[in-house]
């Protein structure tokens, strides 16, 4: 570089990371596109932690503004701060600081979806009595537009006391920059002192707090006297006299529950802002929304919502497929390659048997459960699994339970750990619980790979109609989970579980268009969970069956009398011989065999048994486990995991895998509860241990039941 | 009359609400409270639950709770 030559960077160019100081809740409605909006904001640059004591989710991510950062905390939907089911006791205490562990917010970003103003200023209110910082993001401007609603702003503004209000559409990104122009000034943000929407209980609480000393808010006191917080309500009235507390519940609630006055008079004040500053134009209705109309009801519905599962499993099959041959070919040479270079000896064994074998076996399905996920994450997104609810409610009363339970069981589908965290919006302890010892019969996507596995390999593929079978038989499967779900709900309800007919009521989102984005984000980290456990879990159980069935090696003398009593010309034969014998004297081999007369009636083999057994801590592992085991078993590298267990013979010659002994495995699969992560997230929501030790052992016994009534039938016919 | 009462597409105001049951107390916080106008958009196979609407939201509830809502019908439905 010569002396003199400026060096000019675009100051454009230049992006500075500033480091986040504060931290500040997003917090709304559900379905107000709060989500949505905070991956907007944050894109990647999120972390997903539990809260601590909680199995709640904690999102936190960092929004980089022009001359700082902010980190944003996104809470669970709710509608008010009174509590009523565990999701919303978390928001509100993250909220109000009360959550250990949880730094309070320093201020609140409200998010109010624009064509639900109604229920959102309702909420907006009980927050502006926190006293923080507040801003309001009003999203989906854009729809409300479209359905001929529009938001007098400044006149709003005004109405709330002069807090920000920023209109945003987080699909065309319209409104964003100003958003992230006001975040950074959000700390300096004045509320106004004393909310419009119910002046006289914010003076009377403020009153008291200052009456009563540093540690009570005013929040407190309007908790207390509202009685939403029973502790506080306690503290209140030993700190004031009872007769004192009662005295001014009667001036502010008169005879009313008083959270039932909190709904009249906050709303009272909610239509009158709404008369203001909101203006509905007469609509005609355009297609999309009479379409959308149309499926709503009832039977459109219902016949929808099954057509949809139907399209689901037939996607999970003939979709997946090149992607998984792909998958599969690359494994299958790789592991040849490393033979070819390597020859036969221990590490070539541990490489291609152990690592690729176990391990490629789980990734190969990682495309089906892309695709899995991409269906639920969609009907999610529009609102459509909320539907599902209303519409399955009346079935779901004939097993005792209501449509709230719909939710937690049909995300059962993808994964039952955050199916029975969903179970927290059930308010009644007993439903929750019934609901929690159902979702696990739901199919999850971890069962895919062994029905997949073995569908393709038993399975003719041939169509039924415009189905083909194996995708029939699939949806055959997660009918039986269901019925063993629901079956289970009905047997604990109608006994253990015994209590007063549940409520239902749900708030229903309206059908809206997935925003790719946030399903992008989402399926993004399905896929990478799934990845990881493939990479460390189901990796380490490959690894120590690997070792186990390795070894110890046959002697030479062993090994000449295998060949002598394979007794061929053959060299496969022989070479196949020679590796049943040596598997079958591994410590694998001598454990199975053990173990081996409890799965008999079942009609498994040793390998199968040992497959089963090490699956009890994740059920993925099975097919790595056969992956692992049948490798070592067989010189021929060449053929595919199916054809391997096509082949797999007793040591009279007779197949294992016949059609009742598969059924029976199937049947085994689908009801028996092989997952450590389901059980530690039991005993966490129900807070005992007694739960998850039922589970397990009568999921583990109804799933060999069924096994061995099927085979035992079955081979008798 | 009450909301249970009520045929698809009908348009009816809230009146009086009996709070004894705590579920309705949880659906007045959604905001069905008195002196509001709602439309009973669908019910579902088997006459139950009920979808309710009002100020662009809808919300899902049973015939049970419904029976505490006393309405006057301003519109009937189809």
């Amino acid at each position: 570089m010569t002396e003199g030559t400026e060096i000019k960077i675009p100051v454009s160019g230049i992006r500075i990371r500033h480091k986040a100081r504060v931290s500040i809740a997003v917090i709304g409605n559900p379905n107000a596109g709060k989500s949505t909006l905070f991956n907007r904001l944050t894109g990647l640059r999120q972390t997903t932690a539990n809260f601590p004591g909680v199995t709640v989710e904690k999102h936190v991510g960092t929004v980089q503004l022009e001359h700082s950062a902010i980190n944003l905390v996104d809470l669970p939907g709710i509608y008010s701060l009174d509590g009523n089911s565990a999701d919303e006791r978390i928001a509100v205490d993250v909220t109000l600081g009360r959550m250990a562990g949880t730094q309070r917010p320093s201020g609140l970003l409200v998010v109010i979806d624009a064509t639900h103003i109604y229920q959102g200023l309702y909420l907006l209110e009980q927050l502006l009595e926190l006293q923080l910082p507040t801003m309001v993001a009003l999203t989906m401007i854009d729809a409300a537009t479209a359905s001929g609603i529009t938001i007098d702003i400044p006149a709003l503004q005004n109405a709330l006391g002069g807090i920000p209000v920023y209109p945003v559409s987080s699909i065309s990104g319209h409104g964003l920059s100003e958003l992230k122009r006001g975040l950074e000034r959000i700390t300096a943000i004045k509320v106004p002192a004393i909310p419009a929407s119910w002046p006289e209980l914010s003076k009377t609480a403020q009153q008291l707090a200052q009456q009563l000393g540093a540690d009570w808010q005013r929040i407190d006191v309007i908790q207390a006297l509202l009685q939403t917080h029973p502790d506080l309500a306690g503290k209140l009235g030993q700190q004031l006299g009872a007769d004192t507390v009662a005295g001014l519940r009667l001036k502010l609630f008169g005879d009313s529950l008083p959270a039932a006055a909190e709904a009249r008079q906050r709303y009272r004040w909610v239509r009158n802002v709404i008369a203001e500053v909101q203006e509905t134009a007469p609509l005609y209705m355009k297609m999309g929304v009479r379409l959308v109309r149309w499926t709503n009801r009832p039977w459109p519905a219902t016949l929808l919502f099954f057509a949809v599962l139907m399209l689901v499993f037939q996607a999970v099959f003939t979709w997946a497929t090149p992607m998984m041959d792909a998958i599969d070919g690359v494994s299958s040479e790789l592991g040849r390659w490393i033979v070819t270079q390597m020859g036969h000896n221990a590490l070539s064994s541990f490489l291609a048997d152990g690592v690729i074998a176990g391990v490629g076996s789980v990734i190969i399905f990682l495309p089906q459960i892309l695709i899995l996920f991409l269906f639920i994450i969609i009907l999610e997104d529009t609102g459509y699994l909320a539907r599902t609810s209303f519409l399955m409610d009346r079935v779901m009363r004939s097993v005792g339970l209501s449509g709230q339970s719909v939710i937690p069981m049909l995300s059962s589908f993808a994964c039952a750990v955050p199916a029975i965290m969903a179970t927290r919006i059930i308010p009644e302890r007993r439903d929750r619980i019934a609901t929690i010892m159902a979702a696990p019969f739901m199919t999850c996507s971890a069962r895919l790979p062994i029905y997949a596995l073995l569908i393709a390999a038993f399975v003719p593929k041939q169509s039924v109609g415009w189905m083909n079978l194996q995708g029939l038989v699939l949806f055959g499967l997660y009918l039986l989970g269901i019925l063993g779900g629901l079956g289970t709900a009905w047997l604990l309800k109608s006994s253990a579980l015994k209590g007063p007919k549940p409520r239902f009521m749900l708030a229903l989102p309206e059908f809206r268009r997935p925003n790719l984005q946030t399903v992008a984000i989402k399926l993004y980290d399905r896929g990478r969970i799934f990845l990881k456990r493939a990479g460390t879990v189901i990796f380490a159980v490959a690894i120590g069956v690997w070792v186990l069935a390795y070894y110890p090696r046959m002697d030479v003398a062993q090994y000449r009398s295998t060949l002598t009593a394979a007794q061929t010309n053959n060299q496969a034969a022989m070479g196949n011989a020679q590796s049943a014998a040596q598997m079958s004297q591994s410590w694998l081999g001598r454990i199975g065999r053990k173990i081996e007369p409890v799965f008999k009636p079942l009609g498994w083999d040793w390998r199968v048994s040992s497959a089963v057994i090490a699956g009890f801590p994740a059920r993925e592992v099975v097919v790595a486990v056969m992956g692992t085991i049948y490798a070592v078993g067989s010189q021929a590298d060449e053929q595919s995991l199916s054809e391997k267990l096509r082949a797999a013979r007793w040591p009279d010659g007779r197949p294992i895998f016949t059609l009742p002994m598969v059924l029976g495995l199937l049947v085994f699969y689908a009801w028996c509860l092989q997952c450590a992560a389901t059980l530690a997230t039991i005993r966490r929501e129900t807070n005992s241990w007694r739960w998850p030790i039922f589970a397990w052992t009568y999921m583990t016994t109804i799933g060999y039941a069924g096994a061995f009534v099927i085979y035992q039938v079955g081979s008798m016919l | 009359m009450t909301l249970a009462d009520l045929v698809p597409g009908d348009i009816a105001t809230l009146e009086q609400i009996d709070t004894t049951d705590p579920g309705v107390v949880r659906l007045m916080m959604l905001g069905m409270v008195e002196d509001i106008t709602v439309r009973l958009e669908n019910i579902a196979i088997g006459g139950d639950p009920l979808e309710v609407g009002f100020f662009g939201s809808s919300v899902s509830l049973r015939k049970e709770q419904a029976r505490h809502f006393k309405v006057s019908r301003i519109l009937p439905g189809d």
